[in-house]
């Protein structure tokens, strides 16, 4: 039973990057031995708390106790001395070691000098058996599946005495039923008294393992210590998403007969021939914004690839503007006026190191007014640079700083202008508003709006379901790599909408 | 096939990029930057960096001298005494152009993070075989040196071509194809090299070498040009240092004017923004290869047509590894590459004069390296602590209303 001295206490956290608030007067109080849930969607701040909580980053404002003792982390060696062990969402392991050689590195145990790895794997044993997490200490870690991984992961963090376990979107990455022997795992640690914060935005999940949850959400907390018996995923959902935030919606319709894109029986295989988007087959008119919600990591990142023509269809036709566009290279494609902004801004979007000009021809170098012929037009890009700057409200001094010196919200800002330049006919959004403050976030459902009207198709992919509800014409659900039902957006509410996409509830076939 | 574009692991999303902070410095890792030769940008940060870099190498060279016993003042200024006549200028102006147009090679792959450690065997190929064809035919002139010239271009080319292939195609890293192509080059150099196949002995010696060039494929020295223009010097200034000159010009332009050369660098600061900015990895790989091998083929011109007339055992060799450190020293650009190319050439010439004050020969070599080190390093940390000024001074700037969003056009 959670003791009077809670194991953590955050009180009036705030962390300022440039541009941005990251977390804002957060406060939170995790009891001994509970399993805690934090929830938020992405970008909301979670990460940068944990990062925080486990010495990564320095709090501008606030304080950190830790069993009732005020600490001040200068790096996580200071938070793993007191007992915090964080396991990240990407495995931290060498392939080429056994288990017990990853669990030990770096606190190798030694004996005249020498590892003991005699004690070593005795103790793993022995922290195997009483948290249950079964794992062979001699085999290699190459050999090992994704959950075993993970139990590595945990083990290594027990091995170093943590109390506290700090759990990043440890999900993420499991199948079903590994997430059932995980949290099968939580619950023996918490059984042995042990603390776990559990960080994740999947509310099933949240809720089937969680004994209290708290809610962060634009950078603060919202809920505090909910009991995690009364609340329900509805009620969670709608404290993550907020309610008095500028809503997306679409006024009359505008879609016409005109097909733009035209994809038939599209299926992606991964190295290992499993099918990442299997037989997907939809339509996008002009003027026309079709949605496609689904847990992240269900095909979405696969199809738009294969859209683009960054990965290549195994099966399948894309026919864009009534040509048969699939074996286009990706180049090919963007010339024909096929927009792009990317999932990942920081990866697929920007050169972080370019200037603001350099970036607004990345991807458009082929094209005016970047570059006439073999030649790069200098004075025309940034004089189109500055233009989309103005009309996009992107805030910078000027053209010529690196646009990592942008925050991220102004850098959004200027991949929708770019990609809106240069009248495209095909507008593929990959979470075009995510981790963006509230304004930006506005504006460029306007952008999208307004280019909507003028008879762009849109193909819109987003976690937001608000957001995808609001801005969609046509709203298909994509699970496991398939279309597996079409909702009318009129009428589907996010519950509705969130059991359609964990192909829990019925799915919808209104629409 | 493998896909030499998709980074080692899951190709997922850093949780960093997710609406945190906007990135920093941590983006481009630092052996990037310093490979592709990202600097600061301001022009004061840029003419003081390498001044400052230099001004702590120095100090660390009279460190060196002090601790071998000698008199730093004294073997400075006897290196200064004898780098600086006639003599020594001429011999200091051929050798930067060698190593200039080596630097050059490499710094092409380097521009796109593809390190070319293969431009030694890619310029003994392309020297020898273009020898024996220069050697094997009379042409008038111009077409026996321009022959030649290209001859050398394409094996230099053909010969890089090779690690870009295997990249692409099996993923093979080009560093370990260059460097075992430089060992299968030594072996089928040792092969050819020999009279019974495409060289001659030369009566008198143990010298083996193609036949000379004839006297209508070869270039003069510049030393009349320069007369003309009021610089006498003694000796043979290469007749081709222009042509290295040519050689930075294009590459200046190349990288900083045309959409292949924005392709390249963007190829090396995001592989995956390339990607999808729809940049051919694939192509990019081998298109630059084959450039940097051309360029690499030209490394051994200006010797052969205006020095030697001969491929033989006594060719200038390892010039392909000095490129390497210049490349670095020189930041990639085509100014900066010169001024490390005479520097090296400087230090490599007046070596021989530290045995008269009882300093080692070998110094030179460790000071070499400390100035690439410091550059080196002052340069990414400067580069560093401008991205942080930068990102301070819009947010600050911002905040005072310098906005261009704002402003009125």
């Amino acid at each position: 039973m959670p003791d009077q001295v809670p194991a953590v206490r955050l009180s009036s956290i705030t962390k300022r990057f440039p541009g941005v608030v990251a977390n804002r007067d957060i406060d939170l109080v995790i009891a001994r031995g509970e399993v805690h849930a934090l929830c938020g969607e992405n970008g909301a701040g979670k990460s940068t708390l944990m990062k925080i909580l486990y010495g990564m980053q320095r709090p501008d404002e606030g304080e950190i106790e830790i069993d009732g003792q005020k600490v001040s982390f200068r790096s996580p060696a200071d938070a793993i001395a007191r007992g915090i062990g964080m396991v990240h969402q990407h495995f931290k392991l060498a392939d080429n070691l056994t288990v017990l050689e990853n669990v030990i590195l770096g606190a190798e145990p030694t004996r005249l000098g020498r590892i003991d790895f005699a004690a070593a794997r005795a103790r793993i044993r022995e922290m195997s058996q009483a948290y249950g997490l079964r794992v062979d200490p001699d085999v290699l870690v190459e050999r090992l599946g994704v959950g075993d991984r993970q139990r590595v992961e945990i083990l290594k963090v027990l091995y170093r005495g943590a109390k506290i376990l700090i759990l990043d979107e440890p999900t993420a990455v499991l199948v079903p039923q590994e997430v059932e022997e995980l949290f099968a795992n939580l619950r023996e640690l918490r059984a042995e008294g042990l603390t776990v914060l559990f960080i994740s935005h999947k509310l099933d999940e949240v809720l089937s393992v969680a004994d209290t949850i708290s809610v962060i959400r634009r950078g603060t907390t919202v809920a505090t210590g909910l009991p995690a018996s009364g609340v329900t995923a509805p009620q969670l959902a709608e404290l993550m998403v907020g309610s008095e935030l500028p809503t997306p919606e679409l006024r009359e319709s505008t879609v016409t007969d005109e097909v733009q894109l035209e994809v038939a029986g599209l299926t992606v295989r991964t190295a290992e021939g499993r099918a990442v988007v299997d037989e997907v087959s939809l339509r996008i008119r002009r003027g026309e914004i079709v949605g496609l919600a689904g847990v992240e990591g269900n095909g979405q990142g696969e199809l738009i690839e294969a859209l683009m023509g960054i990965r290549p269809a195994d099966s399948g036709t894309i026919v864009y503007g009534g040509e048969d566009v699939t074996g286009w290279p990706t180049r090919r494609r963007r010339e024909a006026g096929i927009g792009y902004i990317p999932e990942d801004r920081h990866r697929q979007g920007l050169i972080l190191e370019g200037t603001l000009w350099e970036n607004r021809m990345l991807g458009h170098q082929t094209r005016r007014p970047n570059s006439r012929g073999p030649w790069i037009d200098k004075r025309g890009a940034r004089r189109d640079t500055t233009r989309i700057v103005r009309e996009y409200d992107v805030r910078t001094p000027g053209i010529d700083v690196p646009a990592a010196a942008l925050s991220g919200g102004n850098q959004q800002k200027l991949i929708v202008g770019r990609e809106m330049s240069g009248e495209p006919r095909l507008l593929i959004a990959a979470h075009p508003t995510r981790g963006i403050d509230v304004g930006a976030q506005a504006a460029i459902w306007d952008y999208l709006r307004s280019a909507r009207a003028a008879g762009l198709a849109v193909l819109l992919i987003s976690a937001d379901l608000e957001e995808l509800i609001g801005m969609s014409d046509t709203l298909h659900v994509i699970l496991r790599g398939r279309l597996v039902a079409q909702v009318d957006p009129g009428t589907v509410t996010p519950e509705e909408l969130g059991s359609a996409m964990t192909g829990a509830g019925r799915a919808g076939d209104a629409g | 096939m493998s896909d030499p574009t998709t980074p080692a692991g899951e190709p997922g999303k850093s949780p960093e990029s997710l609406g945190g902070p906007p990135a920093g410095t941590e983006d481009v890792p630092s052996w990037k930057a310093v490979l592709q030769g990202l600097g600061p940008r301001a022009l004061a940060l840029k003419v003081g960096a390498p001044v400052l870099a230099l001004l702590i190498s120095l100090l660390i060279t009279v460190g060196l001298l002090r601790i071998t016993g000698a008199d730093p003042v004294s073997s400075i200024q006897s290196m200064i005494d004898y780098g600086t006549t006639p003599n020594s200028v001429v011999d200091i102006l051929n050798r930067a152009t060698r190593y200039y147009l080596s630097a050059v090679a490499v710094a092409i792959g380097f521009r796109m993070a593809l390190l070319n450690i293969g431009v030694d065997g890619q310029y003994r190929m392309a020297a020898m075989l273009s020898a024996s064809l220069g050697g094997a035919l009379t042409l008038p002139a111009p077409f026996g040196q321009l022959l030649t010239i290209v001859a050398a271009m394409l094996v230099g080319g053909l010969w890089a071509a090779i690690a870009g292939v295997l990249k692409v195609t099996r993923g093979v890293s080009e560093v370990l194809s260059t460097i075992m192509l430089n060992a299968i080059a030594t072996g089928l150099i040792a092969y050819l090299l020999n009279d019974k196949r495409l060289a001659e002995v030369r009566p008198g010696s143990n010298n083996v070498a193609t036949p000379k060039i004839p006297e209508s494929g070869r270039v003069g020295p510049l030393n009349g040009f320069l007369a003309s223009i009021g610089i006498d010097l003694p000796g043979q200034v290469y007749g081709l240092l222009p042509l290295a000159i040519v050689v930075g010009i294009v590459f200046w332009v190349v990288i900083n004017r045309t959409r292949f050369g924005f392709d390249l660098k963007v190829s090396g600061l995001s592989p995956t923004a390339a990607q999808a900015s729809g940049v051919s990895a694939a192509r990019m790989i081998v298109i630059t290869m084959v450039a940097s091998g051309a360029v690499a083929g030209l490394i051994g011109m200006p010797e052969l047509l205006g020095a030697s007339y001969e491929y033989s055992l006594n060719f200038p060799a390892g010039l392909g590894f000095t490129g390497i450190t210049v490349a670095l020293l020189g930041r990639n650009h085509p100014v900066g590459i010169a001024l490390a190319a005479l520097l090296f050439a400087f230090l490599d010439q007046t070596s021989d004069v530290l045995q008269e004050v009882d300093v080692p020969k070998e110094i030179v070599g460790v000071m070499q390296g400390v100035v690439v080190l410091t550059v080196v390093i002052v340069y990414e940390l400067v580069r560093r602590w401008e991205i942080r000024l930068q990102q301070r001074a819009v947010a600050s700037e911002l905040a005072t209303g310098h906005d261009l969003a704002r402003e009125t056009s």
